[in-house]
């Protein structure tokens, strides 16, 4: 499912791909602090979904997107997508003209459309399991387009079903993450380079460091770190990444790993650290959007 | 119309002259019950003067209802006395309840002037209620329009400002459709929009008035009134209409005082004292914020507001429901207690739960409905707003005085619920690790006393060790707040748990197994500590203070809170108490002592009666080091005999040649209680009480009777502790002889 704010589409939610992997009620059943495993296992719909239809999930794609998180939706219902649009256009109107009432449901000159989008769902199962009591979790909300647009639909969001919504920043960690996963994947067209750029920390002046590879090399060295196709552990994450600083450091006699990892690009996705994100490849959507999810989904526990 | 017959029938009628006087000087006594006092003299004056102003207005009143002609007074032949009998009553005393109906039909029906008519206007102040009845007829006389435009604005404007007073509204109400019709007339609108906004109810707020309203607004602009009045609307069918309120605006009606407000106010005051019934107008929509912060910026704690999200289904589906009625009541208008207890069941939370923890109603409404999604509404709230804002975890992070301001209105929350939130244990959780102890200390630790005890077995990593780190890495003040802090802990479990037995004592054995057993983990923590604590401040008077205080809730646990579980206090905290160098610790010391002694006598009593609801034994080990400690505390305030009898490992017991090698006289007494440096100064004063031309102090001379008169000045001084603890530990052979002898019981 995505919302769809004003006319180009400048605010869009999308839905947990995967289901809450545990209740969330107060949290204290598992391992109240979050400490995540090393060994994770995130790959799976990561390739390939067949029966996604391009046409429809095309605008998400070469798109900057800007990431938050959402906490569970109170009272939400699916069926009232109609309703919630009628509800939030009356509501940028009203605000955009402070002090005019407007009446809900009449023309106006701001068009909302809330449309669910099921290429977009990761197995049957999920719409089900969505459900925490009386709460919808759609943890992940992607905006895109001016600032104005995107605090009226928030904060309509945060009135309307009771929840918080927080930037979701991406650790280096996660995206080392990210650049060893997206650069294993197959293509089948020519793609782009791998580049990875670091902040140098305490400088008078900002300094970063752009570090591209040749995808060839890169999924050639990926290759030979992993062990078991379709898992990765955090391990392997880590000897891809200290093999790329070793090979930067055997040239330029500079220590990488002192650096803050603030952004990676593949052909695949690009994601910043701040949160920010855009997927280039259709195929990948799904498996990019889970992840993001995922990464939503421990910041609200 | 049964209503009025019946109201009619028993208030005398006008007409009979002299009974209806009866009457007034009934209504006027009651009105001034404040001159009771007075000399009685000047009170009879005070009656006549009343009761020839009652007469005066009862003429008034009387002549004013039966004129007929009306074109015959339009010019100058009003009687001025009965216009100046009723302007003089109603400043002073008000009119009664029956004056309305009458003067209300002169007024509107055109009778006279408009000066005649503007005057009896402004003097219509009630002195207790206005009748409905008297309401809905001038609006039928407003309807024919008989009266000038200037008399009908002013006569809005006094039901705006007499709202409050007018007895019933039912019939009011029902002629919403009329008051809205009157919307048209532009100089009437704001007044109107006044009227109804006083007015509307959930079911006046319809389509076609919705449609009417933003025409209005189409062709007069952006009005405060018309805002005012949209935004109720909003607030009762948001799914129907929505307006947003410029933030700046404070007031939506300027005309709502009239020239009656202070002769009301006066007139209120005389008859029943300050009165709080002028409430500002409500609309809360719209809070002024002291700084802009980001759209999603987690501090702000939003405004209780009604919850928007009620669409058509919802409220059929709730049709069905027991309590729930169509109507329910806005938040917004929700100001006191009685009106929180006359709507419980149609109130619902706000859109924004993190509200209700800066609204007491709202808190009290939350004691009472046992819903678990609003724990979880607030759990997940605010979850993220400590997550986001927590200024020793985020780096940079410029609003500490706001953050600090938060946790103090969660805390404050807390206490008022009696109960901790488990965003808030969480928080602490996972923050106490990375915490300076310096940063927001006061409400970081306040929110440490309301974790609750649960089953969660990681207690000591995630909160013991972290705490335990700062404990001995920082100030002393640190340390006894801590303290203090953990004391309140003890005592929040212990009150929380005396409320579920009462509650459910089915489930008890469960919960007090872990109960006691998570007491007993932080009271042996806080040992732990305040003995390394005691160590390494030098038995600091300030630390051991708040250690005893500790303590004090500890050795009463069985008694005062039903639990079955006594911990001695332990010996690093027990000696340096008992060798103290100031009495009040010395005092609490033996307080304490002596409490533990009758809990575990009264544990002992019930155990040998087998009577006791909770069948639980106190470990031998208890009784065992309680004697112990006994032993010592005896020898050493009372027998002097500490260095031989104490027989703790950790306790004074030193050989003789030891002793005599530190060459001090008197050395076996040194601490009984004339010698004991806590006890110095008591001695010193009652010596020279005794003898004030002695200079020598032979403190030798406190024996016999004086060691008497000696204890009996101890216990004026406020040594309460200390009489309790010597009345009760120690048996004396006869309350002449100055024989000493320590004898344990327990």
């Amino acid at each position: 499912m995505a919302e769809e704010a004003p006319e180009d589409g400048a605010v869009r939610t999308l839905p947990s791909l995967r289901r809450l992997s545990r209740a969330l009620p107060f949290g204290r059943s598992h391992g109240r602090l979050g400490v995540s495993s090393s060994g994770r296992h995130i790959v799976p719909a990561l390739c390939s979904q067949e029966k996604a239809d391009p046409q429809k999930t095309a605008f998400l794609l070469r798109k900057a997107w800007t990431l938050y998180s959402v906490t569970p939706l109170y009272r939400f219902r699916r069926c009232r997508l109609r309703d919630y649009a009628r509800l939030l256009g009356a509501f940028i109107a009203a605000e955009k003209q402070k002090g005019l009432a407007v009446e809900v449901g009449v023309e106006l000159d701001i068009k909302v459309a809330l449309s669910s989008l099921a290429d977009l769902r990761g197995s049957e199962l999920d719409q089900d399991a969505l459900l925490v009591q009386h709460f919808t979790c759609l943890p992940l909300f992607l905006t895109h387009g001016p600032e104005s647009y995107t605090s009226l639909v928030g904060s309509w969001f945060q009135k309307t079903f009771d929840c918080c919504f927080r930037r979701l920043a991406i650790s280096p960690l996660n995206l080392s993450w990210m650049v060893a996963m997206w650069a294993g994947c197959k293509l089948d067209r020519a793609a782009s380079a791998v580049e990875l750029i670091f902040s140098v920390p305490c400088l008078a002046q900002p300094l970063d460091i752009s570090y591209a590879i040749h995808p060839e090399d890169a999924k050639a060295l990926w290759d030979t770190v992993q062990k078991t196709p379709g898992e990765i552990t955090q391990e392997e994450v880590d000897v891809f990444m200290d093999c790329l600083y070793a090979h930067f450091h055997r040239h330029f006699k500079i220590h990488l790993s002192a650096a803050k990892l603030v952004k990676v690009s593949t052909a695949i996705a690009s994601a910043h650290c701040d949160g920010i994100v855009k997927i280039l490849h259709s195929q990948y959507l799904p498996g990019v959007l889970m992840l993001l999810t995922e990464l939503a989904i421990s910041q609200i526990q | 119309m049964q209503r009025r017959r019946s109201s009619r029938a028993r208030k005398q009628p006008l007409h009979a002259h002299h009974k209806s006087q009866n009457d007034l000087s009934a209504w006027q006594k009651g009105g001034t019950i404040h001159s009771e006092k007075s000399l009685q003299s000047h009170q009879s004056a005070n009656d006549q003067k009343y009761d020839s102003e009652g007469e005066s207005l009862e003429q008034a009143l009387s002549y004013f209802e039966k004129v007929q002609d009306c074109a015959a007074l339009k010019k100058k032949s009003v009687p001025q006395k009965h216009l100046d009998a009723v302007e003089s009553t109603a400043l002073k005393h008000g009119l009664p309840p029956e004056g309305f109906e009458i003067l209300l039909h002169v007024v509107l029906s055109g009778k006279f002037a408009d000066t005649v008519n503007i005057r009896l206007l402004k003097s219509l102040i009630p002195a207790s209620v206005i009748p409905e009845d008297s309401v809905v007829k001038a609006v039928s006389w407003l309807c024919v329009s008989k009266c000038s435009g200037n008399v009908e604005l002013l006569f809005l404007k006094w039901m705006i400002t007499m709202f409050d007073f007018i007895d019933h509204k039912e019939q009011l109400h029902a002629l919403y459709g009329i008051f809205f019709s009157f919307l048209q007339d532009e100089r009437m609108c704001p007044y109107i929009c006044h009227l109804l906004y006083l007015l509307t109810r959930k079911e006046h707020v319809k389509p076609f008035r919705i449609r009417r309203l933003l025409e209005l607004q189409a062709r007069m602009g952006m009005q405060s009134h018309l805002q005012a009045l949209l935004s109720l609307y909003k607030l009762f069918c948001p799914e129907q209409v929505t307006i947003t309120l410029p933030g700046k605006m404070k007031t939506y009606f300027k005309n709502s005082e009239g020239p009656w407000k202070a002769a009301i106010t006066a007139i209120r005051q005389k008859n029943q004292g300050p009165s709080s019934l002028f409430q500002t107008v409500f609309l809360g929509t719209a809070q002024p914020q002291s700084r802009k912060r980001k759209w999603n910026a987690q501090l702000v704690i939003p405004a209780s507001s009604a919850n928007t999200n009620n669409l058509e289904e919802d409220r059929e589906k709730k049709c069905l429901y027991l309590y729930s009625t169509n109507e329910s009541f806005p938040l917004e208008q929700l100001h006191t207690f009685p009106q929180l207890l006359q709507n419980i069941h149609c109130l619902e939370f706000p859109s924004q739960m993190g509200s209700v923890i800066t609204n007491p109603l709202l808190l009290h409404y939350m004691n009472c409905v046992r819903d678990e999604s609003i724990y979880l509404r607030l759990y997940y709230w605010m979850g993220q707003m400590l997550q986001e804002e927590c200024t020793w975890c985020m780096v940079n992070n410029p609003y500490e005085e706001e953050f600090k301001s938060f946790l103090q209105t969660v805390y404050k929350a807390e206490c008022f619920l009696q109960e901790g939130f488990s965003a808030c244990e969480e928080f602490l959780y996972k923050t106490l690790p990375l915490w300076d102890g310096f940063c927001c200390r006061s409400e970081v630790l306040g929110l440490l006393s309301w974790i609750p005890l649960s089953s969660f077995s990681d207690i000591k990593s995630y909160l013991y060790d972290p705490l335990a780190q700062l404990f001995f890495t920082s100030s002393i003040y640190f340390k006894c707040s801590v303290l203090e802090s953990l004391k309140e802990l003890l005592q929040n479990w212990l009150n929380c748990n005396a409320i579920q037995v009462d509650l459910e004592s089915s489930s008890l054995n469960t919960t007090l197994s872990g109960l006691v057993n998570g007491v007993a983990e932080l009271v042996r923590f806080v040992g732990w500590i305040s003995t390394v604590g005691l160590r390494l401040e030098n038995n600091s008077t300030l630390l051991l203070y708040f250690t005893l205080d500790f303590y004090e809730t500890v050795c009463d646990m069985y008694l005062k809170y039903n639990l079955p579980l006594l911990i001695m206090l332990p010996a690093g905290v027990f000696y340096p108490a008992l060798l103290s160098m100031d009495s009040v610790n010395l005092n609490q010391l033996c307080y304490i002592m002596y409490r533990y002694r009758t809990n575990l006598v009264a544990a002992k009593e019930n155990e040998l009666c087998k009577k006791q609801m909770l069948q639980f034994k106190f470990s031998d080990q208890t009784y065992k080091v309680y004697n112990q400690y006994i032993i010592a505390m005896v020898g050493c305030l009372w027998t002097s005999s500490a260095f031989q009898k104490d027989i703790h490992p950790q306790g004074l017991r030193m050989d003789d040649e030891l002793l005599s090698k530190t060459a001090v006289k008197e050395l076996k007494n040194s601490f009984n209680i004339v010698y004991h440096p806590a006890m110095m100064g008591y001695s010193i004063q009652f010596l020279q009480q005794l003898c004030p031309d002695d200079t020598t102090f032979n403190f030798r001379l406190i024996k016999g009777k004086k060691w008497n008169w000696y204890l009996e000045y101890l216990y004026t001084q406020g040594l309460k502790g200390l009489k309790v603890f010597i009345e009760s530990s120690i048996s004396r052979v006869s309350q002449d002889s100055w024989s000493k002898a320590g004898n344990v019981e327990a």
